[in-house]
């Protein structure tokens, strides 16, 4: 039996800050989804399931939060879900949501992710050292600024290209409402002056530390009538891959490729740049835009910072990539991957407010996690899929 | 001789929960010697109070001041208390259902043995000396029919006179648990306690892992034999750490960097010293420089770290399927 369509017809987000102290992490969550449910015009009484998601428990120090969280996520009597994908959890979770209406057992489905980094110190959770290991980690800027070097060696970028992607990112924040970061006047210039912190990536070009959360309704095609401007379901995918292999391309991972090609495979696009309207890639560190264009097909290898030099990923390029300002701008880390699926879903719908891009009809939403070894997407749409 | 090697490792952090307005004014109450609970939808009269209603999903807002005495509903002796209970002594746990509530509170008894409690004994909150806002201004309940005891205050109060509402707790979690190596990473370990690097090949894609692995990540298949490499190697890539952070073992800056040893198909990851960060390329020949004898361990940081070499860089094509 072929796949239900399915459609996201309500969207909410938290204001993300470095700290929302005035929220618990039930607060928090439920900022989101209120939003959501007065988005899809629906209530918690209608809705079928729940799917939670965020990432490593360590960074709240709370195992198993979906057990407190379940009376206020409204999950009392119905079937309550977690998922964990590391960083690309928000992702993962909103799929997880998408096939529980897809495969036809549940009608509405809401899904939330969050993180609320204040409560203690993503740095420092990430690098706890091992016994009888050399103690060289620094957190996930330091495990990812020597992939960088990697790409810029292999593709021979300009070195200023992932400044050009800050800048970019941080303007573009400027019209987002819910950006934690909104500063005014960031150039290229004021982000190569920044400081280097990890060698080749500066503190302009890296994701804020936030406390926020994100949450979809995800419904079949009876209940998405009622809505005026539903994002249909395209296509969703995620892959894995192994953290430390001999040879792995950390640069551009194999699963990243496999699900890239997957995904257009099943929206039914040949040409992802021509055919995609706006893109919410996952780029916690500037350099992660030219990479993962290349990994997602828009460019070709060693090809991606040219459409980034060329303004194409502007929101005035043929490619707007991260309107909404992106991880660069916004990192409550369970949700950023859901914020990346929401915001493609907002372009589709004509509702991203200010950062809209006009007519965008088809959207990527992508999120990458752990040491670029989990990958989930999805591509929405205007239109209702037609297989 | 065990096959693994194993050490403790300790993850402690003090976390710092916003309470939101629900908790906090449950919270501020315990600071001003009053427990709040909150009523529901249905009548239930909750202590905590819970933040939500379970029924009509909106936000507690009615706030109920119950007794500081009650009910136990059920319990549970705790013969070996263990690290961060209420006591250091034997003690019961116990469902308290205060006056005025419907709903039970999980807290201490402070008995001295089981004997001395039962269901539907009365007891009382017995409220700490010192308070903050925090479930622990409730020491403990005590049976009502013995004498009050005043907790005494061990140091004066931090803020007596504050009278902001509670919106955060500090709340240490420290987790002790023993990690082990895999028998193949032990051997890998006892190698460098003798000043040996060792590999092991897998025998189905033939890759030289350092360390070995009970499983090679492309085929499943365990690594095997015994390689021994000769600690020169190539940088292939590098970060430059120039950010401190919490729990980091070397001053920053320092750097980071992949060396693939000569003869290993996968880079560790290891410092590298003896050389300016700024001067460190991708191609730098270096070699391992080893503590001296008597400081070595099970340990990869019997190395120190790894320095450049005089020779020339190598070539490109020799690590750039590394990259």
């Amino acid at each position: 039996m072929a796949k239900q369509p399915a459609a996201v017809v309500g969207i909410g987000q938290t204001h993300h800050r470095a700290k929302r102290q005035d929220v618990s992490m039930a607060g928090l969550c439920r900022e989101a989804i209120d939003r959501a449910l007065l988005d899809a015009n629906l209530t918690l009484d209608d809705i079928d399931a729940i799917v939670v998601g965020k990432a490593p428990d360590l960074f709240e120090g709370v195992m198993m939060p979906e057990l407190f969280l379940a009376e206020s996520l409204g999950a009392a009597g119905k079937p309550l879900l977690r998922v964990h994908t590391a960083g690309s959890v928000g992702g993962s979770t909103a799929i997880v949501a998408a096939s529980l209406v897809q495969s036809g057992v549940h009608k509405r489905v809401l899904t939330v992710a969050y993180e609320k980094q204040s409560e203690s110190n993503a740095m420092w959770a990430l690098s706890v050292p091992l016994p009888f290991n050399m103690p060289v980690h620094a957190g996930a800027g330091g495990y990812f600024a020597p992939h960088v070097r990697s790409y810029i060696r292999r593709s021979g970028a300009p070195t200023h290209v992932g400044a050009i992607v800050a800048a970019k990112d941080r303007n573009n924040a400027l019209k987002n409402p819910y950006a934690h970061l909104h500063n005014e006047g960031t150039t290229v210039e004021s982000v190569l002056a920044s400081t280097m912190l990890w060698d080749p990536i500066r503190y302009d070009e890296t994701c804020p530390s936030s406390d926020g959360a994100c949450a979809l309704v995800i419904v079949d095609e009876d209940t998405a009538k009622a809505s005026p401007n539903p994002a249909w379901i395209h296509g969703t995918v995620m892959r894995s891959e192994s953290t430390s292999a001999a040879e792995r391309d950390q640069v551009n991972p194999q699963a990243s490729r496999d699900a890239a090609a997957y995904l257009w495979k099943q929206a039914g696009i040949t040409d992802p740049f021509a055919e995609i309207d706006a893109a919410e890639i996952y780029v916690p560190f500037s350099w992660f835009e030219p990479m993962w264009l290349e990994s997602l097909g828009f460019a070709g290898e060693g090809e991606g910072w040219q459409l980034t030099e060329s303004g194409e990923t502007a929101m005035t390029g043929r490619l707007p990539v991260n309107c909404s300002g992106g991880v660069l701008s916004s990192n409550p880390i369970g949700a950023s991957g859901m914020l990346r699926f929401g915001e493609a879903a907002l372009q589709v719908r004509g509702a991203a407010g200010e950062h809209q891009v006009d007519g965008a009809r088809r959207a990527l939403g992508h999120a990458y996690g752990g040491g670029s070894q989990f990958f989930a997407m999805w591509v929405v749409g205007s239109e209702k899929p037609s297989s | 001789m065990t096959r693994t090697l194993s050490a403790p490792v300790t993850v402690a952090f003090d976390y710092t929960r916003s309470t939101g307005p629900v908790l906090g004014r449950f919270l501020t109450g315990l600071r001003d010697k009053v427990v709040v609970g909150g009523r529901t939808s249905a009548g239930e009269v909750v202590v905590p109070p819970l933040e939500y209603d379970p029924v009509t999903h909106e936000q507690t807002a009615d706030f109920v001041e119950v007794a500081d005495v009650g009910t136990v509903t059920s319990w549970t002796w705790v013969p070996e208390p263990v690290a961060g209970q209420p006591f250091g002594r034997p003690f019961a746990f116990a469902l308290v259902t205060l006056d005025g509530a419907t709903r039970p509170l999980f807290h201490a008894v402070d008995v001295a043995s089981p004997d001395d409690i039962s269901t539907g004994m009365r007891v009382r909150v017995r409220w700490a000396a010192e308070r903050v806002g925090h479930i622990n201004d409730i020491a403990a309940f005590e049976p009502l029919d013995r004498p009050g005891v005043e907790e005494v205050a061990q140091q004066p109060s931090r803020n007596p006179s504050t009278t902001e509402p509670v919106a955060g707790v500090v709340t240490p979690v420290s987790l002790d648990y023993i990690y082990a190596a895999s028998p193949e990473e032990s051997t890998f370990y006892r190698g460098l306690d003798e000043g040996r690097i060792l590999g092991q090949r897998c025998p189905s894609c033939h890759k030289v892992y350092v360390p070995p692995r009970s499983a090679c990540p492309t085929d499943g298949t365990p690594t095997e034999g015994e390689i021994e490499l000769s600690g020169a190697g190539t940088i292939t890539t590098f970060c430059i750490v120039n950010v401190p952070f919490l729990g980091q073992k070397i001053a920053p800056p320092y750097v980071s960097a992949y060396v693939l040893l000569d003869g290993a198909d996968i880079a560790l990851l290891h410092l590298i010293l003896g050389v300016p960060a700024d001067e460190v390329r991708m191609g730098m020949r270096v070699k391992a420089v080893w503590k001296p004898r008597e400081e070595w361990a099970y340990s990869l940081e019997n190395i120190d770290h790894f320095a450049p070499t005089d020779e020339p860089d190598a070539d490109y094509d020799t690590y750039k399927r590394h990259l």
